[in-house]
């Protein structure tokens, strides 16, 4: 199958069955996208910063960005590879909310008052939850265990500097209620700090 | 017909300015959304905008994109739907696919690397927040405490056994449990 077709699927599959807002749809790209091996997880990690840090939704900006990276990756035509993937992604993540509006959009009281809606939704909120859970034991182990669990792959200077940061992170955003992008920034010169502070000792 | 080329046209540039300047996606757009389509070109009302939110929390899809196309079908029929979904859409990729080259470019360099170490760490604070707010937002009941515990131990199965198996399914699953949990408890409710 061809990578660009396989995006625009791939993308549809996971724009078909993401319920909710934000990072309801992280799990689902984690999955899928790990799975074919078109970013590492820590790649999935840092962009998600990045999309925090940029305007739009994250569901349209990983899906351009894992686009862009698989698109250029995989043949021969360079950045129009990139952009043609990309394309094909976020075209894909957009036309099963698409169709799906505008059968809902003439139908919508019915909708609202369907018992049937409700009852999935009973169903699909805490599943949400439950595998955003799942997602932060997945970003927690790539963050203090990124050569996996063995004693000797073990950083021990990483892994504190780590929970230092991620500490200062849950005080800015929990009692500080600071935008994410602050957050960012702030962890960045932290990490960078703790970086050459490394080499240093 | 030429009032609804103007509109959709309008949608396109209102809904590409949202998609411009809102950093962080579905609930960010929310407050902007409504004060541009009540307020400022006076299309729809208050009750239906919010109508318009809960469908798009209950439907398939990112919510941005979800309640664009919804807002534009409203305002422009098909074609307006169109325009404003597009709108939305079009920043992010602009942005995204200039960014994608510089981060290409500018990775492998030291204080780079460092520097996304310290905000992997800020970014797992931003998940759990994440998780906290919807945490807080979903009703409590015990079915709810059941299905969560049930999808996340289900996820984690599949992850540590590296099963080839798409969290679709836990998806479409749970989707299932709750419509004939909720059928049998109105069953209950009707007999006694």
């Amino acid at each position: 199958m061809s990578i660009f077709l396989e995006l625009f699927l791939t993308f549809l599959s996971i724009g078909a069955f993401t319920f909710g807002g934000g990072y309801a749809m992280l799990p689902l790209i984690q999955n899928a996208v790990l799975e074919k091996g078109w970013l590492t997880e820590e790649a999935i990690v840092n962009f998600i910063a990045v999309s925090e840090s940029t305007p739009g939704p994250f569901a349209i900006n990983i899906a351009t960005y894992v686009g862009m990276e698989t698109g250029r990756a995989a043949g021969d035509m360079g950045l129009f590879g990139g952009i043609l993937g990309a394309a094909c992604a976020t075209l894909g993540v957009v036309v099963p909310s698409f169709v799906v509006i505008l059968i809902v959009a003439r139908i919508y009281k019915q909708f609202q008052e369907s018992k049937i809606v409700k009852g999935c939704m009973n169903g699909l909120r805490p599943t949400v939850i439950g595998l955003i859970a799942g997602a932060v034991l997945t970003i927690g182990q790539t963050v203090f265990f990124p050569d996996g669990f063995a004693f000797a792959s073990l950083d021990f200077y990483n892994m504190a500097i780590s929970l230092v940061i991620c500490l200062i992170g849950i005080f800015l955003i929990f009692k500080k209620k600071v935008h994410p992008i602050i957050l960012v920034l702030v962890s960045a010169a932290l990490g960078i700090a703790a970086g050459y502070a490394g080499k240093l000792f | 017909m030429k009032k609804k080329l103007k509109n959709a046209f309008t949608l396109f540039l209102t809904f590409f300015k949202i998609g411009a300047f809102t950093f962080g996606g579905g609930y960010a757009m929310i407050p902007i959304i409504e004060k541009e389509m009540c307020e400022k070109h006076k299309w729809l009302k208050g009750e239906e905008i919010l109508d318009i939110f809960a469908i798009s929390e209950s439907t398939p899809g990112p919510i941005a994109i979800n309640s664009a196309t919804f807002v534009g079908y409203r305002v422009a029929g098909v074609l307006g739907s169109f325009c404003a979904t597009l709108g939305v859409v079009l920043p992010s990729f602009i942005v995204i696919s200039v960014i994608s080259l510089i981060l290409a470019e500018f990775s492998s360099l030291e204080p780079v690397k460092y520097a996304f170490n310290g905000i992997r760490a800020g970014v797992l604070a931003l998940v759990i927040k994440a998780f906290y707010s919807m945490y807080k937002k979903c009703p409590k009941s015990l079915f709810s405490y059941i299905i969560m515990v049930g999808a996340f131990g289900a996820s984690l199965f599949i992850d540590i056994l590296g099963l080839d198996i798409s969290v679709i399914y836990i998806i479409v699953s749970c989707a299932v449990i709750g419509l004939v949990y909720s059928l049998i408890q109105r069953r209950r409710g009707k007999e006694i």
